[in-house]
């Protein structure tokens, strides 16, 4: 039964975006709101939020950062304890910060993510990729969810921050527990944001003893503004932002987009005659499968639409569904691969555009071409025992696939 | 025809460069810069008009 179909559920006054069959599959509701006579629904559950689902809106509201801030920017209410102790006041720049500091903060990290600063990952992530398919090849059958595409980010990142691979299963347990389980569960968010910033205050107290050459943490920690050594907790921040924003954003999009190719042979033969199709079709699977939801705290109040927000109501910034907007996109719900116009926002608009956006590219297209090399023809073993997670961040986990031997 | 793009505007998706890399390239900090100065090379008027439709900041601006 779907969130649409259980008469005691309205989703225009009571979504859940952690019910389970929201978590699967979210377009029928978030269609539903759309197409209502109120396209920005409100729901009380898990600390309240509004959901706006139109693409203009959504863009605006990005757009507007004087009303519509960062101070908080998951989809549910940080734990209270978050704001007293160790690291309180540690955030997450630059996705936390708001105008002006936000333009330093994010323009010291600009240029390790231009186009031409992350190219240099794109043969170690090949390398990766293709030794991840080697430990399974032979079987005829892999988890395209967790073999691989959940491998493959938290590498990258830990090879970009300068600290050991061999953690990979540590730290991949860590940003699960800020986005997945530890969104309803403030126990886990708590530990998990601890065992974070603990180690990377280990990091810093490192690089501050041992200077490393071309090392992020390092620049980040000798860099200045207007003159002034920048903070150590905005490095600290930093840190914790490029590990959380970095990994299951990426493994998500990864995932969704080999469980698409895995249902769709049509798509697989069109990349393989046509290679140039490769950067525009990046594009589009990322806006059929935009994993990201971020949030914005209302700053004062204020008439949105016609909706009544109060300071301090939280907005969910729903880029899944901006992207499905069929006024903004033709045959939304198609996958085109070569569509003309494709002003998607898998990546957010206005000033706080991913910064990571090239680098996830990359691995995006590394891992899909690498996957379509090795094992050009593939199939779901059990399309109903494909598992998601959702909330924050939506991707598959678990996604089992078998293909031909040899 | 000639393109600009709106510097205030602009955001880095650079999704103007992957749709057209012979017009649109990156600067240091990931931000648009056009390539070519002055008047486009015909054959690539459509490749710039599909950058501008799919640039999300609605960045890039045509003069015809
Ligand atoms: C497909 C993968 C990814 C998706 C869909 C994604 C999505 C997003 C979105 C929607 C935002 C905007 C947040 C907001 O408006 O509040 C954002 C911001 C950000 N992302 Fe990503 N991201 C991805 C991968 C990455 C990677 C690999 C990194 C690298 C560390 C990264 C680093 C960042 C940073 C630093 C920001 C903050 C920018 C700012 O606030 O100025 N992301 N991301
Ligand atoms: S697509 Fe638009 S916002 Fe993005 S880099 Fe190009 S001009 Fe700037």
């Amino acid at each position: 039964m779907t969130a649409t179909d259980d008469p005691r559920i309205d989703p225009l006054t009571d979504y859940d975006i952690f019910d389970r069959d929201f978590i699967l599959d979210p377009f029928p509701v978030m269609d539903e709101i759309r197409e209502s006579q109120c396209p920005i629904a409100h729901s009380d559950r898990w600390g309240g939020s509004w959901m706006p689902t139109r693409y203009n809106d959504i863009v605006a509201i990005a757009q507007e950062y004087e009303t519509f801030t960062s101070q908080q920017i998951l989809v549910t209410p940080p734990p209270p304890q978050q704001a007293e102790g160790a690291y309180a006041n540690v955030a997450a720049p630059p996705i936390s910060s708001d105008p002006p500091e936000h333009h330093w903060h994010r323009r010291l990290i600009l240029p390790f993510f231009a186009p031409q600063a992350v190219a240099k990952y794109e043969q170690g992530t090949r390398d990766l990729c293709n030794s991840l398919i080697d430990a399974f090849i032979d079987n005829g059958r892999g988890d395209a969810a967790a073999d691989y595409a959940q491998q493959i980010p938290v590498r990258v990142i830990a090879t970009m921050l300068g600290v050991p691979t061999d953690l990979s299963d540590t730290f991949t347990g860590w940003v699960r527990g800020v986005l997945e389980a530890g969104l309803t569960d403030p126990k886990v968010r708590m530990e998990s944001r601890m065992n974070i910033l603990n180690y990377f205050r280990a990091q810093i107290d490192d690089r501050k003893a041992n200077p490393r050459e071309n090392d992020l943490i390092t620049t980040l920690l000798n860099a200045e503004v207007d003159g002034q050594k920048v903070p150590e907790e905005y490095v600290h921040g930093v840190c914790n932002l490029m590990l959380v924003a970095g990994v299951d954003t990426t493994w998500s999009a990864i995932g969704a987009s080999l469980w698409h190719l895995a249902q769709h042979p049509e798509h697989r033969a069109q990349l393989r005659e046509n290679p140039d199709l490769w950067p525009m079709a990046i594009e589009e699977l990322l806006r059929a499968y935009a994993p990201v939801t971020m949030a914005r705290l209302v700053g004062h109040d204020t008439e949105f639409e016609g909706c009544p927000m109060k300071a301090g109501d939280r907005v969910l910034m729903s880029f899944p569904a901006a992207n499905r907007d069929p006024r903004q996109f033709d045959r939304p719900d198609e996958v085109i691969l070569d569509r003309e116009h494709n002003r998607h926002v898998a990546f957010g608009a206005g000033i706080h555009r991913c910064a990571g956006s090239n680098l996830a590219r990359l691995e995006l297209r590394v891992a899909l071409q690498t996957w379509l090399d090795r094992i050009p023809e593939f199939e779901l073993e059990d399309p109903s025992a494909v598992t998601w997670a959702g909330g924050q961040v939506r991707g598959p986990r678990q996604c089992q696939v078998r293909f031909p031997v040899g | 025809m000639k393109v600009r793009v709106d510097d205030d505007a602009c955001h880095g998706h650079q999704m103007c460069a992957i749709a057209a890399p012979e017009v649109f390239g990156s600067d240091d900090y990931g931000n648009a810069v056009v390539l070519i100065d002055g008047d486009l090379p015909p054959e690539l008027e459509a490749k710039a008009r599909r950058a501008e439709g799919n640039c999300p900041e609605r960045a890039i601006i045509i003069e015809d």
